[in-house]
């Protein structure tokens, strides 16, 4: 499999008040495309900097990033916010969509980005949403629905454009037990059915066990370990 | 279109700080639009000028007459059409709180001024009457003056009560005409001042001078003041707008501290949408995080930020301006003739428009720029 994320010698400090806190150091790591990855590690290790890295929201402090090909740290805010636009895919914990938008719209939004014509981009969206089981949801606003609905809201649009990863970032946190299953599942879908490579940091070793392999960070350190 | 649905939803979100915020600022540009009213009211009398007309009086104050014999020798400079005698006179009607101006004129007097629109037959009566009079509309609306009406004017300067009847109701040539004045014939006080108080008589306050080349305003304004250079009684002329300034610049403290305020009123407007924004900015910090992780740009953000606060601001404009006419037409009845002219113009709409736009755009600035600026993962921290 070719490698859609290739990371070497990776680092990355904060700030704060003064002091420079190290927060990732020595990372090397390739993931394959169409894998589903899973980054473990307690509180402060560094997994939600790595995956923001990965997604190209956060720009690391040294060593080199390539993602879907391209050297990432390289490019300026608006060629990376273009590149974002094409390649990554979004999974909040808290879902992250617009109060005012319904399902509709909040997954057509990263369309607006892209030259498809209303009727290509009402096709697509409907698509999105009958995947993921809201065919029926479509005009509901976000307040309207539950936890779980809100989720496969967001896996709809952070699959609307065909991104080349999918990056969640604990995206069963906020949700209860047989919602986290459903959208797990869901998630299994997108990497089996579509191919997505998926990277999900998470807490949980339930949801854990759904990726094919599991980086764990400790104190900014990758350590070794598979599932 | 997504980009006016999300600032109309958005606009919409908070509907009370909305609705409060648009109230201020309906309650700023109707303040600011009467305001503006009342200074193009004072100066009402200025931009109603000719240029073809000229005033001529005592170069020592407007408050020592000329003596009457002057006319003939104004009428005689090169370049005058014609002269008119005007006197105030300021007279009671029933209580000192009813006032409004009062002029003893001259028979060239109304045509000098055409705007006075008066009926043919009216004139003729007022003509033929020594004792009658031309009222304009508005003052004829305010005390219920018709024709053929007696009225009683108790004299300050020239003591006695007068009584008048008015023979003519005369109409603006436009709006911006003063139709809150009293006309009597100058002749009817003169005789009378001659028998009651001869120190009086043959004296007159101003002397209005038609001519005929707007052009030639100065120089014949200098040779009328020349004709009389030495004499016990110096005059001086200028235009009718230059002499109509200077009752307005004897009040210009006044002015200045009206349209200080109705700066004011859109300073602190400017800082209750400033803060309406800040705030609406930073609660949804986390919104503008995950649309630029999206991958939209900071145009966007902006653009969704200022189409917002246009958006209230313009909708506080249009409903400020549109209130504004009634408030100030009710404004212009409760002050009677104090304001002759009281008339909410183009400019003052525009200027209003203008305010609004300039508030919404300033308010919208600092939380753009924050918008803009925000790191990404620093928005999706203030999420949860």
């Amino acid at each position: 499999m070719q490698p859609v994320v290739e990371i070497h010698d990776l680092a990355k400090s904060y700030r704060r008040g003064g002091q420079i806190v190290p927060v990732l150091s020595d990372i090397d790591l390739v993931i394959a495309s169409g894998d589903f990855v899973g980054l473990m590690g307690p509180s402060g290790s560094g997994k939600s900097t790595l995956l923001n890295l990965i997604a190209g929201i956060d720009k690391p402090d040294s060593g080199t990033l390539r993602v879907a090909g391209v050297d990432i740290t390289t490019l300026t805010e608006s060629d990376l916010a273009d590149w974002r636009a094409q390649n990554v895919g979004f999974i909040f914990q808290f879902y992250n969509l617009m109060p005012v938008l319904t399902a509709f719209e909040n997954v057509e939004l990263p369309l607006l980005l892209t030259s498809l014509s209303t009727g290509e981009r009402r096709h697509h969206v409907t698509t999105a949403l009958e995947m993921v089981g809201l065919g029926d949801r479509m005009e509901h606003y976000p307040s309207e629905l539950s936890g779980g609905q809100q989720q496969r809201v967001a896996i709809a649009r952070a699959i609307i454009t065909d991104p080349t990863i999918l990056v969640a970032d604990e995206p069963t946190g906020d949700l209860d037990r047989v919602s986290a299953e459903e959208i797990l599942t869901l998630m299994e879908r997108m990497n089996d059915e579509l191919g997505k490579t998926i990277i999900m940091v998470t807490h949980d070793p339930h949801a854990a066990e759904r990726a094919h392999s599991i980086k764990r960070l400790d104190k900014g350190v990758l350590q070794d370990g598979e599932h | 279109m997504h980009l006016i649905k999300l600032i109309f939803r958005n606009a919409l979100r908070h509907k009370l700080r909305t609705g409060l915020t648009v109230v201020g600022l309906v309650v700023a540009i109707l303040s600011f639009g009467l305001l503006q009213t009342v200074v193009d009211a004072w100066y009402a009398g200025a931009e109603g000028a000719a240029p073809n007309r000229l005033i001529t009086r005592n170069a020592v104050s407007l408050m020592v007459p000329l003596p009457l014999h002057y006319r003939d020798k104004i009428r005689s400079v090169d370049g005058v059409k014609a002269v008119a005698a005007a006197n105030w006179f300021a007279g009671v009607y029933q209580d000192p709180k009813n006032f409004f101006p009062q002029f003893a004129v001259g028979p060239a007097y109304f045509s000098i001024y055409p705007e006075y629109r008066i009926p043919d037959a009216q004139y003729r009566a007022f003509v033929r009457d020594r004792a009658g009079a031309i009222v304009g509309r508005k003052l004829a609306q305010t005390y219920g003056f018709r024709v053929g009406d007696v009225v009683p004017l108790k004299g300050t300067i020239f003591p006695g009560t007068w009584t008048f009847v008015v023979r003519g109701i005369y109409d603006g040539a436009d709006a911006g005409t003063d139709t809150s004045q009293f006309f009597f014939h100058w002749d009817y006080l003169n005789e009378t001042a001659k028998t009651r108080m001869p120190t009086l008589a043959n004296k007159i306050g101003i002397f209005v001078v038609q001519i005929a080349d707007a052009d030639r305003a100065a120089e014949v304004s200098e040779e009328i003041d020349a004709l009389f250079k030495n004499s016990p009684a110096e005059t001086l002329t200028e235009t009718e707008k230059a002499f109509q300034i200077g009752f307005v610049k004897q009040t210009e403290a006044i002015l200045i501290a009206v349209r200080i305020v109705s700066f004011l009123v859109i300073f602190i407007i400017l800082a209750v949408m400033a803060n309406t924004m800040a705030m609406t900015a930073r609660e949804r910090r986390g919104e503008y995080a995950t649309l630029k992780a999206l991958g939209f740009g900071g145009g966007f953000l902006a653009t969704l930020i200022f189409g917002e606060s246009l958006l209230i601001a313009a909708i506080g404009a249009v409903i400020g301006v549109v209130f504004t006419f009634p408030v100030a037409d009710w404004f212009a009845s409760e002050m009677g003739t104090l304001f002759p002219v009281f008339e909410v113009s183009r400019e003052t709409v525009v200027l209003q428009a203008a305010c609004a736009l300039a508030v919404g755009a300033t308010a919208a600035l600092f939380p753009a720029r924050r918008a803009i600026r925000v790191r990404i993962v620093d928005g999706l921290r203030a999420i949860g």
